[in-house]
C-alpha cells in the first residue's frame, strides 16, 4: 500500500514537473480520441441502421392484378404461408397502400390529390422469418396466379449492408492507425521524464530497485496521461454529438425514418471504452518509452 | 566474496576481459588498478551483472551471477554498495534525502528511515550538512554523502569506482580512511583508482589489469617498477604492507568467503 501511494504520489509530481510536455500529449491524446469519437459515432449509427434497415426489408410486397379478388388474395395468403421462412403474411388493399404513401410524404400528401384514381395496387404483405429463405420465398411467389410483380429488397440491403461493412472496416483501420499515433506520443512525452530522470533512475539500479518499481511512478504517469485525454474526449464528444443531433437528428428521421442513438447511451459507452483506451494508450506508451532504459 | 572463474569477456570488437580468475575474500580491501581500457570496468559491471560474461563464472556471495535472472539483480545490487568518481547524488534532494532515498526505494520502513540516515551521517562525518543540497557542500563532502548513501543498507561489499578522482590530495587521503573504517567493521571494499600515492600508501592487496587479463595480484605497492625505484622512501609502506599481508592471509584462511 505504501508502494501504491509512493508511485501514485511521484506520478503525480512529474506530470505536474513537465506540466508543459504534460500538457502537450494530453492535448495530442484527446484530438485523437475525438477523431475517434467521430469515428465511433459514424460507426455505431451506421450500425444501427444497418439493423433498423435490416428489419425494415425483411418482408417482401406481392403486388396483385387488379381482378384478383379478395378471396383470390386469401387463397395467396395460405399458400404463402405454407412457404419456408414465412413468419407471416397479410392483405394490404390499394387504399391501405395510400393512406401510408400519404403519411409517408406528410406535408406534401396533397400532391397525391391531384390523382385521379388510386395507382397503387393490392397487394400482399409476406413477412420473412428467416432472411435466408428471401430469395427462395420470392421465387415461389412470383409463381402464383394472379400475382403481377414481386417486390423484394434484398438487393437494396445487400448493397446497403456492403456499405455498412466498408464504413466499419474504415473505421478499424482508421482507428488504430490512431492509435498507434497516442501511444507514440504518449511514449515521447514519458521519454522526455525519463531522461530528466536518468541520474535518478540509474541510483535506483545501482541500490537494487526493481524494475517494476522504477517503472511504476512512469507508467502510472501515463495512465494518469490517459485518463485525463480520456474524461476531456469523453465531455467534448458528448457536447458534440448532442449539437449534432440537435441540428440533423430531425433531419435523419425524416430520410431514414429512425432515431440517431441517444446521446446517454454513446457516452456512456464512450466512457468505458475512451477510460480503456487512454489507460492502455498511457500504459503502452510509459512501458514503450521505458524499455531501454531498463535492459541491464 | 567474490570470486572469478576463468572469466571472459568480448565487446564487439574488443577484448573486456579475458580468461580472469580472481577470489576476493570477505574482509578484504582490494585495489583494482591499471591504464585506461584495461578492463576494470568490465570487472566491475560484471559483479554488478550490468553486463553479462561471454564465459566462465562470477560468484558473488556463493551465488552464481551469470545465470542470475532479471528479477534477482536488484536483490544482488542490494548486497553492494558504489560509489562513484563523480558522486551523482541527486541535486533536488538534501543530503539527508539522498540518503534516505536508498532506503526508500528498498522500501524500508519509515522508523527504520530515521534511526539509520542520522547514524551513517554521523559516521561519514556530515551529520551537520544534512540539510544541504549538494551544490552547497564541498567536493570530498559531497563523496562522504555518496558513501554514506552506499553504506546505509548495510551492503557486504562497497564498490568505488575512483572515489578520489575528484579530490584534492588531503581531501583523497580523507576518504580513504573513511573507506579503510568501513572495512574495518567488516565490509568489503573494491576499489578501481588511478591513484599510485594512495595505493602505496595504504599498502592493501593490489590486483592490476592489462589489456583484459590479470598481470599482478600481490599485497603493497602500485607496481613493480615503482616498488624497485622507490625502495627507500617507500621503505615504511612495505614494511606495513607486508604485516598486513600476513594479517590477511590470516583472515582468508579462517573465513573462507
Amino acid at each position: 500500500m505504501r508502494r501504491f501511494f509512493y508511485t501514485l504520489k511521484q506520478a503525480f509530481l512529474q506530470v505536474l514537473r513537465n506540466r508543459a510536455m504534460s500538457v502537450a500529449s494530453i492535448f495530442a491524446i484527446t484530438a485523437m480520441l475525438l477523431i475517434l469519437s467521430i469515428f465511433f459515432i459514424l460507426v455505431i449509427n451506421v450500425n444501427t441502421a444497418a439493423q433498423t434497415i435490416q428489419q425494415d426489408y425483411d418482408s417482401i410486397e406481392i403486388y396483385l392484378e387488379d381482378d384478383v379478388t379478395k378471396e383470390q388474395a386469401n387463397d395467396i395468403i395460405m399458400q404463402v404461408k405454407e412457404e419456408k421462412g414465412v413468419e407471416d403474411a397479410y392483405y394490404k388493399s390499394k387504399e391501405a397502400a395510400m393512406e401510408n404513401f400519404r403519411n409517408r410524404w406528410g406535408d406534401n400528401a396533397y400532391l397525391l390529390d391531384s390523382l385521379n384514381e388510386n395507382p397503387l395496387p393490392n397487394s400482399v404483405v409476406v413477412m420473412i422469418g428467416d432472411l435466408n429463405y428471401g430469395d427462395q420465398i420470392a421465387k415461389a411467389c412470383s409463381q402464383y396466379d394472379g400475382v403481377e410483380d414481386v417486390k423484394y429488397y434484398k438487393d437494396t440491403v445487400d448493397k446497403l449492408l456492403k456499405m455498412t461493412h466498408f464504413v466499419q472496416l474504415a473505421a478499424i483501420i482508421v482507428m488504430i492507425f490512431l492509435i498507434i499515433v497516442s501511444i507514440v506520443v504518449v511514449s515521447n512525452t514519458i521519454k522526455l521524464t525519463v531522461f530528466n530522470r536518468a541520474g535518478e533512475i540509474s541510483i535506483m539500479k545501482y541500490v537494487g530497485a526493481t524494475n517494476w518499481f522504477i517503472r511504476g511512478p512512469f507508467l502510472a504517469e501515463g495512465i494518469i496521461i490517459g485518463i485525463i485525454s480520456a474524461g476531456i474526449s469523453v465531455g467534448i464528444s458528448a457536447l458534440l454529438y448532442q449539437k449534432i443531433i440537435d441540428v440533423i437528428g430531425a433531419q435523419v428521421f425524416s430520410v431514414l425514418s429512425m432515431p440517431m442513438v441517444p446521446v446517454g447511451f454513446l457516452t456512456y459507452n464512450f466512457a468505458w471504452i475512451f477510460l480503456a483506451l487512454g489507460i492502455s494508450i498511457g500504459a503502452c506508451g510509459s512501458i514503450i518509452s521505458m524499455r531501454k532504459f531498463l535492459d541491464a | 566474496m567474490i570470486v572469478f572463474d576463468n572469466v571472459t569477456k568480448y565487446y564487439k570488437s574488443n577484448v573486456g576481459l579475458e580468461k580472469v580468475s580472481v577470489r576476493i575474500n570477505k574482509g578484504d580491501f582490494v585495489f583494482l588498478v591499471g591504464p585506461s581500457g584495461a578492463g576494470k570496468s568490465t570487472f566491475i559491471k560484471l559483479i554488478l551483472k550490468e553486463i553479462d560474461a561471454t564465459s566462465g563464472s562470477i560468484k558473488v556471495r556463493g551465488r552464481e551471477v551469470t545465470t542470475m535472472s532479471n528479477r534477482q539483480v536488484p536483490i544482488l545490487r542490494r548486497n553492494i554498495g558504489i560509489v562513484f568518481q563523480d558522486f551523482r547524488l541527486l541535486p533536488k534532494k538534501t543530503v539527508y534525502e539522498n540518503v534516505a532515498f536508498a532506503m526508500e526505494i528498498i522500501h524500508q520502513p519509515k522508523k527504520l528511515i530515521k534511526k539509520y540516515v542520522p547514524q551513517v551521517l554521523s559516521m561519514v562525518g556530515i551529520a551537520s550538512k544534512a540539510n544541504k543540497y549538494p551544490d552547497e557542500l564541498s567536493a570530498g563532502e559531497q563523496q562522504r554523502v555518496a558513501i554514506a548513501r552506499a553504506i546505509v543498507n548495510r551492503p557486504r561489499i562497497l564498490i568505488a569506482d575512483e572515489p578520489t578522482g575528484n579530490l584534492d590530495p588531503d581531501t583523497a587521503w580523507e576518504i580513504m580512511q573513511l573507506l579503510d573504517q568501513i572495512n574495518k567493521r567488516g565490509t568489503t571494499i573494491l576499489m578501481v583508482t588511478h591513484a599510485k600515492d594512495i595505493v602505496d600508501k595504504m599498502g592493501k592487496r593490489v590486483i592490476a589489469i592489462e589489456k583484459g587479463r590479470i598481470v599482478r595480484d600481490e599485497f603493497g605497492l602500485y607496481g613493480y617498477a615503482e616498488a624497485l625505484e622507490g625502495v627507500e622512501s617507500t621503505f615504511d609502506t612495505i614494511q606495513s604492507a607486508r604485516t598486513f599481508r600476513s594479517k590477511s592471509r590470516f583472515r582468508r584462511g579462517g573465513r573462507e568467503e
